[in-house]
This record gives structure tokens, sequence and C-alpha cells, in this order.
């Protein structure tokens, strides 16, 4: 998966499932205040992520994710190492 | 004590997705039960269901709502935000007030299932979601109308079998009667899916009659060999009469009885009687005599066994009376846990528009219904005062009286 493929992903899942405004997501966008996740929603967050890209997050990768860049860029590091593995 | 009144109706069932549609079809005799081919692949012996639509919730309630509610809880919710429309409740006024709610529910097996499901296969329980569990509970109807409507009052869900519905209503009645609730939305849920009665399907319980779809169901007829599983939600808003009179709401109607009982017997074999009993408490709580019910809806569910006792019980207390009988299962099918208040549902608009409706398929009596008035054609008629009759697994036994409000 490219980058590109990640990003389109993760943005269609949040927009279509977790029903957050496209316009709200930007690079540069706080992904927990834009998301306004509580400890419900955090789990379904996992099960969409596990669905669509085969992995499963743990609590401790989400302390160093801020924007929505460094969220497609985990998913894009956790995609890839996948891929080698 | 209060009087207790109706001020709000709601359904999602076979036979419409609104009161309106509803009404239509119990006017017509219109039949919901159909043909459902996954049922035969899962190796049902009958795939006869009453058709049922899953509502679409989403653009009505956000994420977080919907992925909390299973099934029972989403037909709840339609059958529920009709009623308060139609009881001119709103959200705002809810929210200051005490109102109740008791629903009446006993399974969520699909939400069970596919959770285990999900499970088995990832190893893993954080997979199966944030809502499994709250879908999955029998208060799944209960717990997610009180967060949606945000109720303050009375909050629990009743287990009862097919009598659910029915004593969810009778338990409302007696709460706001008493003084201690002046709103509470009562009502029932039955969830309609492949895994839900695989094992009452096993039992040899539903008919087999899969080429009539539509002549299934045939409460009391001679030839009748099963029930047929459907289900939905219904919803009645009671209310006490101060309460509706303060608000300038519409009565529909009045409840002025209920009565109850336990067999003490068989687990599914019915008693004439613990019916009995039941009927008579009803009659004793609304101080009536058999002979002033213009109307009875009827538990019977098409099965051999269960019609024959419930027949031998209206004729043993109303004997003499001919006080006239159908069982809108005949339409339905067996709306299970949802019946009770399904079945106060549509005896509410017979009453409001003075019709009995039909019970469908009743072609020859046997031995026991030939002693009571079965109404087999839709029968335009002043009505006052109606019965309706709900039994359940395990010998519980509900019936409830309501009456034209003046």
């Amino acid at each position: 998966m490219t980058k590109e493929e990640i990003i389109k992903t993760v943005n269609n899942f949040l927009v279509e499932e977790f029903e957050v405004d496209a316009a709200k997501i930007t690079p540069e966008a706080n992904l927990r205040e834009t998301l306004d996740l509580d400890s419900l929603d955090y789990v379904d967050l996992v099960v969409v992520i596990e669905s669509h890209f085969g992995f499963k997050v743990v609590g401790e990768d989400f302390v160093n994710i801020h924007t929505f860049e460094d969220f497609y860029m985990y998913c894009f590091n956790k995609v890839q190492e996948k891929a080698v593995a | 004590m209060n009087r207790v009144v109706i001020t709000g109706i709601g359904a999602w069932s076979c036979l419409g997705k609104n009161i309106e549609e509803v009404k239509n079809s119990l006017f017509t005799g219109k039949s919901g039960i159909g043909f459902e081919q996954i049922r035969k692949d899962m190796g049902y012996r009958s795939a006869l269901t009453g058709i049922v639509e899953t509502p679409v919730l989403k653009g009505l309630l956000d994420r977080r709502a919907r992925v909390s509610m299973g099934q029972p809880a989403e037909f709840a919710y339609m059958s529920t935000s009709e009623a308060l429309r139609m009881a001119n409740m709103e959200p705002d006024w809810i929210e200051k007030q005490e109102v109740g709610i008791i629903f009446g529910n006993d399974s969520v097996a699909q939400s069970t299932m596919e959770a285990i499901d999900t499970v088995r296969a990832k190893k893993d329980t954080m997979l199966v979601g944030s809502g499994a569990t709250f879908q999955s509970m029998n208060s799944t109807v209960t717990m997610n109308l009180s967060t949606i409507y945000k109720l303050k009052g009375i909050n629990f869900t009743l287990a009862a079998a097919c009598a659910s519905g029915s004593h969810s209503i009778g338990m409302g009645y007696l709460l706001i009667r008493t003084g201690l609730q002046q709103q509470v939305i009562c009502g029932g849920a039955q969830e309609v899916n492949p895994y839900t009665f695989g094992s009452f399907d096993g039992l040899s319980a539903f008919s087999i009659r899969e080429n009539e779809p539509t002549k299934a169901s045939r409460p009391f007829d001679k030839d009748r060999d099963g029930l047929i599983p459907s289900g939905g939600a219904a919803t009645v808003i009671l209310e006490s009469l101060e309460s509706a009179q303060k608000r300038g709401a519409k009565i529909l109607a009045e409840v002025i009885g209920y009565g109850f009982s336990s067999n003490g017997d068989h687990i599914s074999n019915s008693s004439v009687d613990g019916q009995t009993r039941s009927l008579e408490m009803s009659l004793r709580d609304a101080k009536l005599s058999p002979k002033d019910i213009d109307y009875i809806n009827a538990h019977a569910t098409s099965t051999p066994g269960g019609d024959r006792v419930e027949a031998q019980a209206i004729h043993q207390v109303f004997n003499e009376c001919n006080t006239p009988v159908s069982s809108t299962k005949s339409m339905t099918g067996h709306e299970c846990w949802m019946a009770g208040a399904s079945e106060i549902v549509y005896s509410t608009i017979m009453l409001q528009n003075d019709f009995i409706a039909p019970n469908i398929n009743f072609e020859n009596p046997d031995e026991d219904s030939q002693k009571i008035n079965i109404i087999a054609q839709t029968k335009q008629t002043p009505l006052n005062i109606v019965l309706s009759n709900s039994f359940g697994f395990g010998g519980t036994n509900s019936t409830l009286i309501i009456k034209k409000f003046n």
C-alpha cells in the first residue's frame, strides 16, 4: 500500500464510520480533538484499523500520535513492517 | 389511586412500519408472513417468518448511539420515537421529568452469536468492538433508549418469555397507579433473524405450511400445525390522567385492569387453571364482570396445544357471554417478547376505530374453539372495553384490560 492509499483509506473510514466532518481532516489537525474519542470509541478505532490494515494497535503506540499526519505515517509504517515480515 | 391512560402508541412490525400502516393491515386482514431461504439453508424445519425490515438509523442517531444497539433496540427506537411523537412528548420536556421505561425483551441472540464468532475467529476480545456488550444484553432496549432520551425514572427490562411485553405494561400501570411514576414508556421488542429460534424450530413448534406462508398462521383453526416466529417492536406511552390532562395530551385509551398468574407446572405446556386465574384477576382489578368485555385479543399462537387450552380458559370464564375473540397472530405470527405490547397497540387501534381485526385463516373450528365466538372476518362494531391475553414459557400469564377514555 502506498502512503496515498493509506491516507485515502483512513480518511474514508473516519468519514464513513466515525462520521468525522471531512473538512476538518487535514494533515496538521489534532487527531484526538478532531475525533473527540472516548474510551469506547478508541476500541472501535482499533477494530477498524485491524479490519482495513490487518494489524492491531496497542495503546502505547498512540502516545506519540498527535496529528493526522502522525496517524497516516504510523499506519503506513505498520503496513510496511507487516509486508516485510 | 391514579387513573392510567395511554397517550402514545408506536409500532414497527410485519404489519407495517407505523401505526397508520398497521391499522390498514389489521383492517384488511393482511398477513405479514413470508418464506426466508436462509433459514432453510441453516437447517430449519420451517423457513417461515414474519418479514420485518431492519430500520436504517444512520442519519437518525449518531454512531456512538448506534453501535450499542442490538436488533431489538433498533426496532424499539423506531416504535418509541413514533409513540413519543404521538404523545407530543418532546426531548427537552422528557429530560426535565422523571419519565420511566420498562420494556419486555428476552433475547439478543444475533448480537451474542456474532460477538462470539468474532472472538473465536480473531482470538482477541477487543476486536468485537465497543458495542458488543451493550448489544448482547437483554436490557439492550432499555439501556439504549434511556440513554438516547435521557430518561430519569424507572429503568429496567422485563424478561417473561412471550408475556414480557404485556407484563411491562402491567408494571408501568401499577407504578403510575400508585403514584410512584407519572409517565412510563412501556413496550416489547423481539429480534427477527435466523439465530434466534433454531432450537424452538427443533421442537417442531413452527408451522411447516411453507407452500402457503400467509395461510400458515391459523390460530384456533382445526388444521393449525404450529406458530410462525415474528417480531419487531411496539411501544405504549402510559401516563397518569393528571399528567396527561395537565399537558393537554390526546388520550387514546385507559388501562383499567391487570391480572397475572403462574401455572406452577410444566415448562412449556399451557394451563387452563393458570390462564383462568389471570383472566379473573384482571376482571377483579378492573371491577368488571365478563359480560362487560366487548372483545378479547387472544394470545393464541396457532399451536395445537396452546390454542386448545386458551379456548377452554376463555370458555370457562366468559361462558354464556359469546364475547368476540380473535388472534391477531393469524396475521403477525408470534411476536414473542413483543407480543403482549404489540397486541395492546393493535387493540388500541381497534378501540379507537371501532372494528375487530379478523382471525384470518380460521376456516374450521375444533372441539374447543367451536365453543367461543371467533371473528374470522373484519367486524365494524362499537368497542368500549377490550381484554388482551399473553402467556409465556414457564407458565407466566398476563392479562390487560383497556377502555375507551371518557
